[in-house]
């Protein structure tokens, strides 16, 4: 069995968001940068059982971006993929981002590729369906359990409002949310066997964007909380009803 | 050339968050001078000729048992058919979980530029270019779509219907579907219960609740106002609440008219997934808690002997 997990570095989820260039870049300065939570705490952990059930998985990672992704992608090797590939591109157009990886998976001949469920800064949702539409694949989104026996899949997915068991043949393309597994912490003997996994930079396919981003802007400023005293909490009705008119 | 909503449906009936991904779809076909057409895939219940009052003009059906679940790869294939056939070129849908599965696919198929998230009209006075919430809620990406075909994936709650009185045409379109590759085993609804990215009011409880057993505060709450309840990431970790209810940066993202905190801080990560919301209400006894300043209204105060006032008072407003 040969699984892809596909790992997008972000911000910290605490990081100050701010613009640069006349509001057309991400100010990136000071910046903390993860793993999406999603890829790491879902799809790669999930990954990681799966091949704890079954030793003879191999498990590869994929990043499309530059090589400042190369100290994120050493900590996904460090918690348990077995070799990464980064290919050498910047570009935040998920069909373009989308297009790398389903030409990594090809030449792989991958039986399973795992995304998460969203990047949390562009918050896309959309390159693990992309990748699979690349691949004529199945995709089912925003999986909460995997389980696999032989090559069938039985996933449970988010629906509106309640879950949707599904089986399914692999090969197959998943996108990973809370519950599929739970957070690990990297220990020293995979922090240390990290440094020696193949880490293998490729440069992209030629590929046009179908999209790109003209500028940011920030929410405007909040104003200040209306303070109800905690002795006539009806007041706080009222205000919802008369002036807020929500209730 | 024309404007193409998709309609989803779940047992039969079309989803609150199409009816506004229709409304918009109605004002981008009238800012583009074309009309708006929509399609919808499985067997529906509701009368389809009201469309009509969302500015919808025709309404595409595919009437087959089989597409009653969604499979992305069966129905992203109709939808480009159907798009194809009557010169689609934009096509709308809502952002909830079965569009973030339809698009991409969709997207590649016609390699038409997705833009999902969207918060606003999109600006085509150069260019067409569509606003997205990006950051998770914190901040705006104005994103231009270069293609000639171009997706929106329009965020629930961020567009308002609007209606008008006419008849929508129901045309039904002859095809023959895929077989799908996905063999949905059960499906499990939380029944009676408004699903929580469809409510327009969620009322929230987090760890200040100290425990399950003193949760009736939130949910009687809800009852009354009809809303959704939610929770905080910690009180689904420890299984005080169903998991589905934990919203937040790794939980849902919602947006409803009002939400209501109690016993939350407000971590930056709790805000991530509740932070468009249209009103906040928080309830916490800690004046310093971060969510006050995230919040339209407040009390500090004790939930314990708070809650109890504001549901009597608005058992008295509602008069049961
Ligand atoms: C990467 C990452 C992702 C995360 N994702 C999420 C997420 O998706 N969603 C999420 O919610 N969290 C998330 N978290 C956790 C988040 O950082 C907070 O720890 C969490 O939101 C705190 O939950 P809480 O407000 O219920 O509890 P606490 O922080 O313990 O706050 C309880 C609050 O209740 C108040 N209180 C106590 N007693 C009373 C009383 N009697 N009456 C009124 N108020 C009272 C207290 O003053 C306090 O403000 C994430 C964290 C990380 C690192
Ligand atoms: N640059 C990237 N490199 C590798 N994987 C990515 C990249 N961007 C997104 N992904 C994967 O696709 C998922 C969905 O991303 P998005 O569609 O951008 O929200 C992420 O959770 C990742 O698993």
């Amino acid at each position: 069995m040969k699984i892809l997990v596909c790992i997008s570095k972000t911000p910290d989820t605490t990081a100050k968001i701010a613009f640069a260039d006349n509001n057309t870049k991400f100010a990136a300065d000071g910046v903390q940068w993860i793993i999406n939570p999603y890829d790491e705490w879902y799809a790669l952990v999930r990954a990681i059982e799966l091949k704890e059930a079954d030793p003879s998985t191999v498990i590869h990672l994929v990043t499309v971006g530059g090589a400042d992704c190369d100290p994120i992608i050493r900590k996904a090797l460090a918690l348990g993929g077995d070799e990464a590939i980064r290919v050498n591109a910047d570009s935040h157009d998920s069909f373009y981002i989308a297009s790398q990886i389903a030409e990594i998976a090809k030449k792989g001949s991958y039986d399973l590729v795992f995304t998460g469920k969203e990047t949390i800064d562009y918050n896309g949702s959309s390159v693990g369906g992309m990748v699979a539409e690349l691949l004529d694949m199945p995709y089912v989104s925003l999986a909460t359990k995997f389980t696999l026996s032989g090559t069938d899949a039985e996933i449970v997915r988010e629906i509106e409002g309640g879950e949707e068991t599904d089986k399914v043949t692999l090969p197959l393309v998943v996108s990973c949310q809370k519950g599929m597994a739970e957070q690990r912490i990297p220990n020293m003997k995979g922090i240390m066997g990290a440094r020696s996994k193949p880490l293998n930079v490729v440069e992209p396919v030629a590929v046009d964007a179908l999209t790109s981003i003209a500028s940011f802007d920030l929410p405007p400023a909040k104003a200040s909380v209306k303070l109800v005293s905690p002795d006539t909490p009806e007041e706080l009705v009222r205000l919802l009803h008369e002036e807020a008119k929500v209730i | 050339m024309s404007v193409l909503i998709f309609l989803d449906q779940s047992e039969g009936q079309i989803k609150k968050s199409s009816l506004e991904a229709a409304s918009y779809g109605a004002k981008v076909a009238q800012q583009l001078s074309t009309s708006a057409e929509a399609i919808v895939l499985g067997n529906v219940t509701d009368d389809l000729a009201a469309i009509g009052n969302y500015g919808i003009g025709k309404v595409h059906t595919i009437n087959n048992d089989a597409l009653n679940n969604m499979d992305a790869q069966v129905y992203a294939k109709l939808i480009a058919e159907v798009a194809t056939s009557i010169g689609a070129k934009v096509i709308i849908f809502s952002n909830n979980f079965n569009g973030k599965a339809i698009t991409p696919r969709l997207s590649v198929r016609l390699k038409a530029g997705l833009v999902s998230g969207a918060v606003a009209l999109p600006d085509t006075t150069n260019g067409f270019t569509v606003k997205k919430n990006v950051f998770s809620g914190k901040a705006f990406a104005n994103v231009t779509i270069n293609t000639d075909i171009k997706i929106i994936a329009l965020n629930p709650n961020s567009y308002s219907i609007t209606t008008t009185d006419a008849k929508a045409e129901v045309l039904p379109f002859a095809t023959t579907a895929d077989a799908s590759k996905v063999q949905v085993i059960s499906t499990d609804k939380v029944v009676g219960e408004i699903p929580l990215s469809e409510a327009e009011i969620v009322v929230s409880g987090g760890r200040g609740l100290k425990g399950p057993e003193n949760w009736a505060m939130v949910t009687d709450l809800a009852k009354l106002l009809g809303a959704a309840t939610a929770c905080s990431r910690p009180v689904a970790d420890s299984d005080w609440r169903p998991h589905h209810e934990h919203v937040g940066q790794t939980g849902l993202a919602i947006a409803p008219n009002l939400y209501f905190a109690i016993g939350i801080s407000g971590a930056i990560q709790h805000l991530a997934g509740v932070n468009r919301s249209k009103v906040i209400v928080v309830i916490n006894k800690d004046p310093e808690a971060p969510f006050f300043k995230a919040a339209d209204y407040g009390i500090v105060g004790d939930a314990f002997e708070v809650m109890p006032k504001i549901i009597d008072a608005v058992k008295k407003l509602k008069g049961v």
